[in-house]
């Protein structure tokens, strides 16, 4: 029988289950962080109970951390506080912890992959949504709540209701200037923020398979902003390549190890219960006009004209949208200036994305009116990367600011906050109303398109870009 | 966990769809390291004004509607981050029950943690109970999750599904944990299996 990747992993990893229940999946990676797991600790203590495998779960402080200095204490007693408790909880119950001096530390969804902890055919966990992003090792990775965290910990098992299968299938050849960000964007587009709820989404055709680890990760990590928890494209060996010589996997016969990993694939002929089908050679780089992640066009596009939406409620949303945006109904997106840029997140803070975009702040200046664009590599070891490359005194010279490693401005639990009013251009994956700071308008994009948004002030189509 | 039984209360509206965990609660309060004190907090950026008065702009202020246990709103409820902070706002501020078209899925299994039931009834249906909540000061539902109905004032029983292990996890406020570890000799074989010591 022909089965897809899911339903290898579901059947592999499936412990017991209940008549009338849902399926008990063995968890084989976690990451923790120190904002969802304070309170699963606190459980485990409160029951008298232990962590059944800290062996399988690793921590990393990512989203409170400040991105200026590491040599000073966390500024913010709070946030110092739940980095404090994630450092002793782990200490507590023998779990590796990534502390933020740590030059393994970062994003734990940059760092899993960079380490080479997560692997294809696992089942991966996180109390974290962009858990998702794993999936592009073809694991089984999704997002839990804190009290499965404490599940996870308790018993390294997971009840997980079987979800139903959509096949993403994308062919044809992005064009230049366009990204793995702007695929997934047009696709979240065509899906909606709720078109993968209940899914599990695998990505396939040429134009998938065409892309680095990077950009997969890219892809899959979006998957959440379709509704879907959990997107996965199936081991290659571009998968196999970038897993060998990672740090966690040494020691172990790589070549039986890359046999095991490819035969997760999904098999030919397998069924999906949905499938999408979209061309790569039609997307162009987007840009998001609203408050939810499917409300995007082409960067050649405009924001809608409320009249051609035909059903009430979708009008309503986007009225209120346009309204928090300040943009005008029909407003070319070309025609939006952004006075803050933001480069990073578990999004788009991997080293192909420095790269790009350094590549387009080659030479030029950041415009007077961007009153700050951040650089934030997802990891210490991408920061360092990007150094040795020589990519932070490139944007340095061109006005950006060079940070050290953590989540930012992607969520704004630390000082990188938007301000009332400002608008920003930024490579995260959410636009929600105040994600970025009360009152901040933000306007996702790829690196490429933030850069150039940094140098001309507004949004311009980086397919026409002036390279030096 | 406590038991869900059956109880009355007030409806409150939140009409506004793909209503965002960020929404819910915003990342300033996510610092806290218990899982308690989340509840004036609820819909911050929507319920307070920026000196922090209360916005009386937002329906949900209204004082008819001060003291409901029923939350009753659009498409998607609770899309976007994992943070289990969300229910624990709801559940903080006095909601046990939640009425909406569809929700997403992380916050949907989070609800169950957390003895907080999520309702999902057809788009017409829910809009039906924002005109009768609006036209209706005092607007109650009875929420009989043991038979898995609403009942309205007037004693129309409107049905919702919930398979079975679903309801009974909040009806006897099972402890996942405590359920999951008497079968741990088929966590231990697996583990066998696996290679995993």
């Amino acid at each position: 029988m022909s089965l897809n990747i899911y339903e290898k992993i579901c059947a592999e990893h499936l412990v017991h289950q209940e008549p009338g229940q849902d399926p008990v999946l063995y968890i084989d990676r976690h990451y923790v962080h120190e904002v969802t797991s304070p309170q699963a600790f606190e459980g485990l203590r409160m029951a008298g109970r232990t962590v059944r495998r800290p062996g399988l779960t690793f921590a990393t402080m990512d989203h409170n951390i400040p991105t200026t200095s590491r040599d000073q204490p966390i500024a913010d007693p709070l946030s110092a506080r739940q980095v404090e408790t994630l450092a002793a909880n782990c200490r507590e119950f023998a779990v590796t912890c990534f502390d933020m001096h740590d030059p393994r530390s970062g994003i734990a969804h940059i760092i899993g992959p960079e380490l080479g902890l997560t692997e294809p055919g696992m089942t991966v966990v996180c109390g974290d949504s962009h858990t998702s992003t794993h999936g592009a090792f073809g694991a089984l990775a999704f997002g839990i709540g804190t009290s499965e965290v404490e599940h996870v910990l308790a018993t390294q098992t997971l009840l997980n209701r079987t979800a139903r299968t959509l096949q993403v299938k994308v062919d044809g050849q992005l064009g230049a200037g366009v990204t793995a960000k702007d695929l997934v964007l047009a696709i979240i587009g065509r899906l909606g923020t709720a078109g993968g709820t209940g899914f599990v989404i695998e990505y396939t055709g040429s134009a998938i398979r065409e892309l680095s680890m990077e950009g997969r990760m890219t892809v899959c990590n979006m998957s959440i902003e379709a509704g879907a928890r959990a997107g996965l494209v199936s081991p290659d060996d571009k998968t196999v390549a970038y897993l060998e010589g990672r740090e966690y996997l040494e020691g172990r016969d790589f070549d039986s190890m890359a046999e095991g990993w490819l035969a997760w694939a999904s098999d030919e002929g397998c069924d999906y219960d949905e499938t999408l089908e979209l061309n790569a050679a039609d997307v162009e780089p987007q840009v998001t006009w609203g408050t939810s992640p499917g409300m995007v066009t082409g960067v050649l596009g405009q924001a809608p004209t409320l009249a051609d939406l035909a059903d009430a409620a979708e009008r309503d949303t986007a009225s209120r949208a346009l309204q928090y945006m300040d943009l005008r109904e029909g407003q070319a997106m070309t025609d939006i200036t952004v006075n803050r840029v933001f480069i990073g997140s578990c999004t788009n803070g991997r080293i192909e994305d420095l790269r790009e975009a350094a590549r387009v702040a080659c030479g030029h200046t950041v415009a007077a009116g961007v009153e700050q664009a951040l650089v934030v590599p997802g990891s210490q070891q991408v920061r360092a990367q990007a150094e040795a490359e020589g990519l932070d005194k490139v944007f340095v010279e061109a006005g950006f600011q060079w940070r050290e490693s953590g989540c930012s401005m992607c969520l704004a639990m630390n000082d990188d906050v938007l301000s009332p009013g400002d608008r920003c251009a930024s490579t995260s994956n959410r636009n929600f109303e105040g994600r970025q700071g009360k009152g901040g308008r933000t306007h996702l994009v790829s690196p490429a398109m933030a850069a150039a948004a940094a140098v001309t002030g507004s949004f311009t189509d980086v397919r026409d870009w002036d390279y030096k | 966990m406590e038991k869900f039984e059956t109880f009355s209360g007030l409806l409150a509206p939140l009409d506004a769809q793909h209503a965002d965990t960020d929404q819910i609660i915003p990342k300033q309060f996510l610092k806290r390291v218990e899982r308690t004190g989340y509840g004036e907090f609820l819909f911050f950026d929507w319920r307070f004004n920026d000196d922090g008065s209360l916005n009386h702009d937002f329906e949900m202020n209204h004082d008819r509607y001060q003291g409901a246990s029923i939350l009753i709103t659009r498409d998607n409820f609770g899309c976007g981050s994992s943070r289990e902070h969300a229910p624990w706002a709801l559940k903080g501020y006095g909601i046990r029950c939640i009425v909406a078209p569809s929700f997403a899925d992380i916050f949907y299994n989070n609800c169950f943690n957390n003895g907080l039931l999520p309702v999902v009834l057809a788009a017409d249906t829910v809009d039906r109970l924002f005109g009768e909540l609006r036209a209706n000061e005092g607007y109650a539902l009875k929420v009989d999750l043991e038979r898995r109905l609403l009942l309205t004032p007037s004693g129309e029983e409107i049905p919702f599904e919930l398979d079975d292990f679903l309801r009974d996890r909040l009806l006897n406020g099972w402890d996942q944990v405590g359920l999951t570890l008497r079968h741990e000799d088929a966590i231990t074989r697996w583990e066998k299996d696996h290679d995993i010591d």
